[in-house]
């Protein structure tokens, strides 16, 4: 795909977050066409920046853009009537109009090593029984599917990933775990997730990684950005166990 | 030059104005609650307004110093006295060494800085020194200050000259101080708050839309740095509707089912999905910051164009504000 026909038809809306920031948004429901929206415009906001400017956060189906509104003022405002929010919405309107025919750059793959089932993945064998599976029919599902992150939020490091087979798609347990460990990976409804923080949660826990996602002496701090592409890589317990992060 | 902490009281941490960039990422925001304050704070004692301070949380921290300091307290006030004394608000304030500074009560307000000339020698995680207390990151080794913690002062290349000219007045005094302030009353004792109706106000049911802007609301004690909730008329939706998780911003109003809004604040989470029926304006981020649990606010409407005219204006006597406190200087 090119990047024009990303904005060819645009449904693009503009509406303010408070005085300090502007959200753009690209639909209204979770798909890779609004994604790939929400990843150019991330990409093009990278590469150019404006006076003013704080940082973006791309979502679902939006890119939220964070300014300051005095220097935003100070540095277009002279001689215009515009606000900070119309000058802003202007940069953001043009940034969209000045995309040309580039081919889109491939998704940069994450494979991430996850030892499935035992005392890393408790629930496994409930995804399994719940979807008429073997253990090894859901394992072999989960880590051949290519899921999408679409963005990072909830936790540092979290991702947000679509592209679960409906075939291993499970309930989340009707009583939350009080914490759930460090680089588990679960299933909730038809959402996969990987959890970069101890924190209660209600996900059917199917595996663990070595990985860490949030590494906060690390610039960037996450291990995955939004667009990435995740592959889940089964290993054994001893693998697991043994696992020597490489950078 | 140092300080060591003899108590921390409520909840004392290490904040600036807070760790912008990362946001993509999942990494909240944090810093000060109330930034006006923090940016006096540093106004006042010659610092950049963005060096990291010490938010002081309602009451019990005592702080002692173990060289002398100049130093500013703004924001709340919670009574702070040396030996006794009640150390003044919003001035520059020369410390003896040895003295030791407590918060004794909470009289106004919720929150104080107190900056240190030269600024607290924190190393910056993620290019900030705000202390990221559920991540357990930056700040004094990621968490809220403790009894016996040791909190260095970044080196001085030359004196201040307000320090020279106060120790000139010193004599046997445990702090000295200067006889002008910079006045805030007005930025931070508010009760009524202004914003802007949000991206989904107009999914409220009209009743909701009426009662948002006419009944008070009490914030309740399930309230910290990460958010306030309040009680009041719950709040509800013409029909329920499932919305995509996107960012949130400080001062956004959610509602989650329950009717009861929050405002997130400091340590808000970087995006959310609850229907957001309004959201603060800047110019008013610091007055809420400032009020308790148990005290009631009021809405009021205003423009985007409002909200934006209120902020230039605040930045505006903000740098009226350091261009005074420049010529104050050289007058020395």
């Amino acid at each position: 795909m090119t990047q024009r026909t990303v904005f060819n038809k645009p449904y693009i809306e503009m509406k303010p977050l408070g005085d300090s920031a502007v959200i753009v948004q690209f639909g209204t429901e979770i798909s890779s066409i609004v994604h790939n929206k929400v990843k150019a415009l991330t990409i093009m906001l990278a590469q150019h920046s404006f006076t003013g400017f704080i940082e973006c956060v791309p979502a679902f189906a939006s890119v939220t853009v964070f300014y300051n509104p005095f220097i935003v003022q100070r540095t277009y405002g002279s001689g215009e009537s515009k606000s900070p929010f119309q000058i802003v919405c202007f940069m953001m309107e043009k940034l969209v109009k000045q995309v040309v025919e580039e081919k889109e750059e491939k998704p940069h793959i994450v494979e991430i090593p996850v030892c499935y089932g035992g005392e890393y993945g408790p629930d496994l064998q409930f995804v399994a029984d719940e979807n008429q599976l073997s253990k090894e029919e859901v394992i072999e599902i989960h880590s051949g599917g290519e899921y999408l992150v679409y963005m990072i939020g909830f936790a540092p490091g979290f991702p947000y990933l679509g592209g679960l087979s409906r075939k291993i798609a499970t309930p989340r347990r009707s009583t939350p775990r009080l914490s759930i460990p460090v680089g588990s990976v679960g299933i909730a409804g038809n959402q996969t997730g990987i959890y970069p923080i101890a924190t209660p949660g209600g996900w059917q826990l199917i595996g663990r990684t070595p990985l860490k996602l949030f590494q906060p002496e690390k610039n960037p701090p996450s291990l995955l950005a939004a667009g990435d592409v995740v592959k889940f890589v089964p290993i054994m317990v001893d693998e697991y166990e043994n696992y020597q992060e490489t950078t | 030059m140092s300080i060591k902490v003899i108590r921390p009281g409520l909840l004392a941490s290490i904040q600036d104005l807070g760790r912008y960039g990362f946001q993509k990422y999942g990494i909240i925001v944090s810093g000060a609650m109330d930034s006006f304050s923090l940016r006096i704070a540093n106004l006042l004692v010659g610092n950049q307004e963005g060096e990291a301070a010490i938010e002081v949380t309602m009451m019990g921290t005592s702080l002692q110093f173990e060289k002398d300091s100049l130093i500013a307290i703004t924001g709340g006030d919670l009574s702070p006295v040396i030996e006794g004394k009640k150390v003044p608000l919003w001035k520059p304030v020369l410390v003896k060494k040895g003295s030791i500074l407590q918060f004794t009560a909470c009289r106004s307000g919720c929150r104080a800085y107190m900056a240190v000339f030269g600024g607290y020698d924190i190393p910056e995680v993620m290019n900030s020194r705000s202390t990221y207390l559920r991540g357990t990151i930056g700040g004094y080794e990621g968490r809220a200050l403790q009894a016996n913690d040791v909190l260095l002062f970044k080196k001085n290349e030359q004196a201040h000259d307000l320090v020279n000219h106060l120790k000139k007045e010193w004599k046997d005094k445990s702090f000295h101080t200067v006889d002008w302030y910079v006045p805030a009353d007005q930025v931070l004792n508010k009760q009524e708050i202004l914003v802007i109706k949000g991206a989904e106000f107009e999914r409220f049911s009209s009743e909701s839309k009426t009662t948002f802007f006419d009944e008070e609301f009490q914030i309740t004690p399930q309230s910290d740095r990460m958010g306030y909730r309040l009680s009041g008329s719950e709040l509800q939706l013409n029909e329920p509707f499932e919305l995509l998780s996107e960012a949130v911003a400080e001062g956004t109003i959610q509602v989650p089912q329950d009717g009861n809004p929050i405002i997130l604040l400091a340590d808000r989470q970087t995006t959310g999905g609850y229907p957001r029926i309004a959201q603060i304006a800047t110019v008013d981020l610091p007055a809420i910051a400032q009020l308790k649990p148990g005290e009631k606010i009021r809405f009021k409407e205003i423009t985007l164009e409002e909200a934006e005219q209120l902020y230039l204006m605040r930045e505006q006597n903000i740098e009226a504000i350091k261009t005074g406190l420049l010529l104050k200087q050289r007058s020395l």
